[in-house]
């Protein structure tokens, strides 16, 4: 390989200096010969295969590195030329120089280096000699141009000409020097004129690379016009030669060649065998399927249902179908009646509304004609969500609910059936000026005693609603009860911390003076053994007149009075937390006062005796408990469930409580039945203030905060078995509800169907 | 002491229901793949009575299924086909990885495909069945039979669904059984009885969709496989019930009948053979025969009237309502293919415009808006038709789903579209009337006023008179006049005491049910706010209908 390029630079130096004088020849020449010089190298592989390709391929190399400068030396083609010229002797060198190929390699680089040095001495050299001569042969150097390789003129490559657009120049010649543009541009009236008047316009090109306008030549035209008819370049080609076969169609006897068919064409191919093998195991694995045989039978439809059976259907016995869409109402109309439409209000409700909270998924909306309307935005949405619904929704069986509303209201008997009862308010008792808190009825029913917060105990006659007496008490009246033993005629009175006893002084005078008697008789006993708390004092002067006769004094302010059947003991009630003194019993016979409990055991609401028995009830806040007197002891506790008890009612019977609690309830105990309520009873609105059962009849009453009384039927049966009929018969309304508070006490009279009231509205009203 | 203590959670409620994850991996797919299966086999989750008990004393939420659904999952071949499925889909992606494109070849055309005839016939023991369920399927096939080919499903699915949804069409015009129809703002809502199934079925207005971004399309498209399937068995036995061949050939205009001897076929129906009946069944059996006489009618509405649709119309609706009641429809020629008969065409009756005005008006037709069809359809009469001319302010469209109970708010259309089902006078006659005594009663009020003005004038000279002798200090001549027997009206006094016993009854309710009874009480009550809020509306509406009316003609 080296060796040949020393022969090359050998031979370049040996003729160099006589080829001088012929470069602008060899110039012109140069397409020629380096086609020639392919041609040559293509003549020299074929030559040498085999044995000279590395040769080949440096010389390449280094003819293309002196291309790649760009600069034009002549010594390429000197070097050429040369070869042109050598061509027989290097060949014959090179054959020669090829067998010692190998035997240079390590001196290589060094003579590459030394190659490169001469070379750029000769490059200097050449360009002084030619530097004269070039600009006179340059345009005929261009008229044997045929090559097809870019025009060299211009050597800026082939980049867009836009680039140029600011320069005055528009690249660089082959010597490095400026190619510029004409100094005056043709604007566009120019170009018209010369397409007017230039009769060569038509074939004037205009070059880019050299801004220079070139006019076609009639061959170039002509070659032109032939290129665009889609024929050939060249004018003697004739593309109609007859063809020559080169094979004969008929099948000759013997072969093309005498050589004998391989071993191998007779061997089966290893190679396929084991590809085959391959294939064939994949097959047997399962691994490859056979093609699939087109099956049709997908999307054909046949009658599915032509055996019909529901043996299935039985498996599904929790089987819910989805439930249908609902269907659309008059609103979904695309034009519906007016009043469908939503108003300003609706609309902004609407919007303001969360999605799940909306009573119509859409704004209705009316378009005047079909054509309007648009199409739904939201209804790929909203199938979505039936999708969703029906596969993700979980579903449960849910009852409706079928009940016609009336069915659900009790049977109960007709009131008209169960009179008598109180229905109308017949009579008024004004005269208090403050709220009354408290009434009682004299045993005979004649008499009627009402303590108010004005300070005053008023008695009025029942029958005329004239007010008979007024006593001033000097204080809050809480409570008052009048005795229920028909042969006394005394009332006792809760005023702050002090109980007094009256002597109203309407009756029989064999009554009053059984009374005095039954008052004056203890006198004589002296001062009660009793604890020094309570503190009986007999009432002088004023008071004395007005018919005050006793005073129990007691240690904290007195809620309620309850007086026992017979009317000789007297219970009443302190509410105190604290204390174990919540409830003292006074004997009025013997001046006495005694505190039955030696422990608190929560907050006293109310006490009331038992009709017949000894026994004592005491309803504190949760609860009542009941008390044997003679052995001392509890009997029963009954729950309420309420939260807090206001009143408590004995039946006459002995055998049924009512209790009433601020929290609306009213709870009716059968004491023979549970320690829990029988019947709960919730027909006030607000708390109820008092409850009374009727001496005779089997009525009893509630009053409440709301301003009505409800009274009620409530049959006991002496048959243990059958439990007690309660039914409501009346709500009677009349009281003004002043303070939020509405009817505070409520009271029947002895033996008629009446019930007395007493509200905040500082009146009494007798109903019936 | 004692036996051994139970396990908590062991029996009971907590072993018939498993968990989604739980179920998921006992059938061992992913969870896109046990979407699909429920889909097709249509297992939907449980809402446990005792949640807290099944889901094991804790109050996450979870959703459950059945334990009993989750095991008949178990044997379904198509899980299999699932599972073969997935095997080719990584087979795929390996050999596009590697480059093999004979294996990529070979193995797209082994890849695994499934049918649902056997889900079908499972989930649909009986044909009956079938159509119960089969409005679901309709409206997914008529919606995805309008989606263009925007590679949102593929182009067959489309192209099936749309021959399905015309399939069934044809049935129906071929059976007369479109029942109703109606214009909502979501698209045209059709109900056809077939073999006695009311089912209804919802057509968006043909519009290109904008496909939302948040909706799930392998849900949808999972759907529709299931459902192309279902409709496509349901057609095949629907046209078998006719004699026709299924598939049928050529329909798509809807313009051509399936056969001629359907319609002939249906005037000789068969009459109900009559039983002897008593009483009260007589009665009944009375009333229905009326039904189906006026459901005759109402299948021939349209019998030998002529349309013509124009080209703004919907034509594919219009043509399916009309064919269904048998009237002859067509439309021009460029706009679809089928078109029968001209606009020339001498004989036609009505022809179908949406637009205000028609520039070349034949004299012996009727030019009405698209809404009378519908209306006429949902009336079961043809209505006048004066009312839906070209450029009149349309009646308002009604839904024909609404029907009144007792209590309702009734819109006064409907009113008047029943009068005239039952015969009555027209109702424009009747507005004139009214509008006339409107006019005669202001007139009355006008007197009415001045009357009560002169009383008012009669009082005040009286209160002045008192007044005066006040002034002269004398006291007022007491009178005492005979007192006036208060008439006691014993009806209602009745009334007030049933009212009253009532009252105290519910009283007496205990806890449970009057919870119960406040509620439907509660419900009632706001049945009637609502009807009369919207009468209310509806006068304020009217009223301010006439002002303007009044002020125009001033």
């Amino acid at each position: 390989m080296e060796a040949s390029r020393r022969n090359v630079q050998s031979a370049g130096q040996r003729t160099g200096m006589k080829k001088t004088e012929k470069t602008n020849k060899k110039r012109s020449k140069q397409d020629d010969e380096e086609e020639e010089d392919q041609l040559f190298h293509l003549n020299k592989k074929e030559d040498d295969e085999g044995v000279d390709e590395d040769l080949s391929d440096s010389e390449d190399s280094v003819y293309s590195g002196l291309e790649d400068s760009g600069s034009d030396s002549e010594e390429e083609e000197e070097e050429e030329g040369l070869d042109d010229d050598d061509e027989e002797e290097e060949e014959e060198e090179e054959e020669e120089e090829g067998l010692d190929d190998d035997d240079d390699d390590e001196v290589e680089e060094e003579e590459v280096q030394v190659q490169s040095e001469q070379s750029s001495v000769k490059k200097s050299k050449k360009k002084e000699e030619t530097g004269g001569g070039k600009e006179t042969k340059k345009d005929d150097e261009y008229d044997h141009d045929t090559s097809d390789e870019e025009d060299i003129r211009n050597t800026v490559g082939n980049i867009p000409m836009e680039w140029y657009k600011d320069f005055p120049h528009v690249g660089y010649d082959l010597d490095g020097k400026k190619i510029y543009k004409p100094i005056r541009n043709k604007d566009e009236l120019d170009e018209f004129l010369e397409k007017m008047e230039n009769p060569d316009y038509w074939k004037t090109v205009h070059d880019k690379k050299t801004a220079s306008d070139i006019i076609l030549s009639d061959e170039q035209i002509e070659l032109v016009n032939r290129l665009q008819k889609g024929q050939f370049g060249d004018v003697n080609f004739n593309e109609y030669e007859p063809a020559v076969d080169f094979f004969t169609k008929d099948v000759m006897i013997h072969p093309v060649t005498n050589r004998p068919a391989d071993k191998r064409s007779f061997i089966p191919s290893l190679i396929e065998k084991e590809k085959v093998s391959k294939l064939v195991h994949a097959i047997k694995m399962g691994w490859i399927k056979p093609r699939r045989v087109e099956d049709d039978s997908k999307g054909r439809f046949y009658d599915l249902w032509a055996s019909e059976s529901s043996s299935i259907l039985a498996n599904h016995k929790m089987h819910l179908p989805a439930p249908k869409i609902p269907l659309p109402g008059h609103e979904e109309s695309y034009n519906p009646p007016p009043e469908y439409m939503f108003t300003e209000e609706e609309k902004a409700l609407w919007e303001q509304q969360d999605p799940s909270d909306r009573r119509l998924p859409f704004i209705p909306k009316k378009y005047a004609s079909l054509r309007q309307v648009p199409a739904f935005s939201r209804f790929i949405h909203e199938r979505f969500e039936r999708c969703l619904d029906l596969y993700l929704c979980p579903r449960q069986r849910k009852m409706r609910v079928n009940v016609n509303p009336e069915d659900l209201i009790p049977k109960l008997p007709k009131p008209k059936d169960l009179q008598p009862f109180p229905t109308t308010q017949s009579l008024v008792y004004r005269g208090h000026s403050s709220l009354v808190r408290s009434i009682s009825v004299s045993p005979s029913g004649q008499w009627l005693v009402s303590g108010s917060d004005d300070g005053s105990v008023r008695l009025w006659e029942v029958c005329s609603s004239r007010c008979m007496k007024t006593i001033q008490v000097g204080g809050a009246v809480k409570s008052v009860a009048w005795n229920p033993n028909p042969a006394l005629c005394l009332v006792a009175v809760a005023v702050e911390s002090a109980v007094l006893i009256l002597s109203p002084a309407l009756a029989d005078k064999q009554v009053i003076s059984s009374s005095e008697k039954l008052l004056t008789a203890q006198t004589e006993e002296g001062p009660s053994e009793g604890s020094q708390t309570v503190v009986w004092s007999e009432t002088e002067g004023e008071e004395l007149n007005q018919g005050i006769r006793l005073k129990i004094q007691h240690p904290k302010a007195v809620h309620q009075v309850t007086w026992h059947s017979k009317g000789d003991y007297l219970a009443s009630v302190m509410p105190d937390h604290s204390s174990h003194q919540q409830v003292f019993i006074h004997q009025l016979s013997r001046q006495r006062s005694q505190n039955p409990f030696r422990r608190n055991k929560g907050l006293v609401q109310a006490v009331s005796f038992h009709p017949i028995r000894p026994y004592f009830f005491v309803a504190t806040q949760r609860s009542v408990r009941i008390y044997n007197l003679v052995k001392q002891e509890m009997t029963k506790k009954l729950q309420a469930n309420s939260k807090w008890i206001s009143s408590i009612a004995v039946h006459s019977g002995g055998d049924h409580v009512i209790c009433g609690s601020y929290d609306c309830r009213l709870s009716w105990f059968d004491l023979d039945l549970s320690t829990k309520p029988y019947k709960m009873l919730r027909h006030h609105k607000k708390a109820v203030r008092s409850v009374a059962y009727h001496r005779g009849y089997p009525l009893f009453a509630s009053a409440s905060d709301d301003g009505s009384v409800i009274v009620c039927h409530g049959t006991v049966y002496n048959d243990l078995l059958q439990n007690p009929l309660i039914v409501p018969v009346k709500v009677l309304r009349g009281h003004v509800t002043t303070h939020d508070l509405g009817v505070l006490d409520v009271t029947f009279h002895p033996t008629q169907p009446w019930v007395f009231s007493s509200g905040a509205d500082a009146t009494i009203r007798l109903f019936t | 002491m004692g036996g051994l203590q139970k396990k908590k959670f062991e029996r009971g409620s907590a072993t018939n229901y498993i968990t989604r994850n739980r179920a998921r991996k006992k059938l061992m797919l992913s969870l896109p793949d046990f979407r699909r299966l429920c889909i097709l086999k249509g297992i939907y989750p449980h809402e446990p009575k005792h949640k807290k008990k099944v889901n094991k004393g804790s109050t996450a939420p979870r959703t459950f299924y059945l334990l009993k659904d989750i095991r008949f999952l178990l044997h379904e071949p198509i899980v299999s086909k699932f599972r073969e499925y997935k095997i080719f889909v990584r087979k795929l992606k390996r050999a596009y990885g590697k480059t093999e494109w004979s294996a990529v070849e070979r193995l797209k055309e082994n890849k695994p495909t499934y049918k649902l005839d056997h889900i079908v016939k499972e989930r649909y023991p009986t044909f009956i069945d079938a159509l119960r369920d089969i409005d679901d399927a309709l409206c997914m096939c008529f919606l995805f039979s309008t989606f263009a080919r925007t590679g949102k499903c593929h182009v067959q699915t489309i192209q099936l669904c749309r021959r399905l949804t015309v399939e069934w069409m044809n049935y129906v015009i071929a059976s007369r059984a479109l029942r109703k129809v109606f214009l909502s703002i979501k698209g045209i809502y059709y109900q056809a009885e077939v073999m006695g199934q009311l089912i209804t079925w919802l057509v968006p207005y043909q519009f290109s969709h904008d496909h939302p971004t948040d909706v799930d399309y392998r849900v949808m498209a999972t759907f529709t496989e299931l459902y192309t399937t279902l409709l496509g068995f349901v057609n095949f036995r629907l046209y078998q019930s006719l004699n026709l061949v299924y598939p049928p050939k050529k329909l798509s205009a809807l313009s051509s009948s399936l056969a001629r001897v359907v319609s002939s076929e249906e005037e000789e129906e068969a009459k109900v053979d009559q039983f002897p009946v008593e009483g009260e069944d007589m009665e009944t059996m009375e009333a229905k025969e009326k039904e189906e006489k006026l459901l005759e009618a109402q299948k021939k509405i349209f019998e030998g009237l002529k349309f013509f649709i124009n080209r703004e119309v919907p034509r594919e609706s219009l043509a399916f309502v009309i064919r269904c009641f048998g009237g002859e429809v067509s439309w021009d020629k460029s706009v679809c293919i089928g078109s029968t008969f001209d606009v020339t065409d001498e004989t036609i009756t009505h022809q179908i415009v949406d637009r205000p005005n028609v520039d070349k008006q034949y004299m012996n037709r009727y030019y009405i808006q698209p809404q009378w069809v519908y209306d006429c359809v949902n009336a079961k009469i043809l209505l006048p038709v004066e009312d839906y001319f070209l450029g009149v302010t349309l009646p308002p469209h009604l839904s024909p789903f609404v029907e009144e109970k007792e209590g309702d708010y009734v819109p006064p259309e409907k009113l008047k579209i029943m009068a005239i089902q039952r015969g009555e006078k027209t109702a424009q006659d009747e507005e004139e009337e009214e509008e006339e005594e409107e006019e005669e009663d202001e007139e009355e009020e006008d007197e009415n006023e001045e009357e009560e003005d002169d009383e008012e004038e009669s009082e005040e000279k009286e209160l002045k008179k008192m007044e005066e002798q006040r002034s002269q200090g004398k006291s007022l001549n007491v009178k005492v006049t005979p007192g006036k027997v208060k008439v006691e009206n014993a009806a209602r006094l009745e009334q007030e005491e049933k009212a009253e016993e009532k009252r105290l009854a519910i009283m007496m309710m205990k806890k449970k049910e009057k919870y119960l009874y406040d509620k439907i009480m509660f419900g009632k009550k706001r049945k009637v706010r609502e009807a009369n809020k919207l009468a209310a509306k509806r006068k304020a509406h009217d009223d301010a209908e006439k002002m303007k009316k009044k002020k125009a003609r001033k």
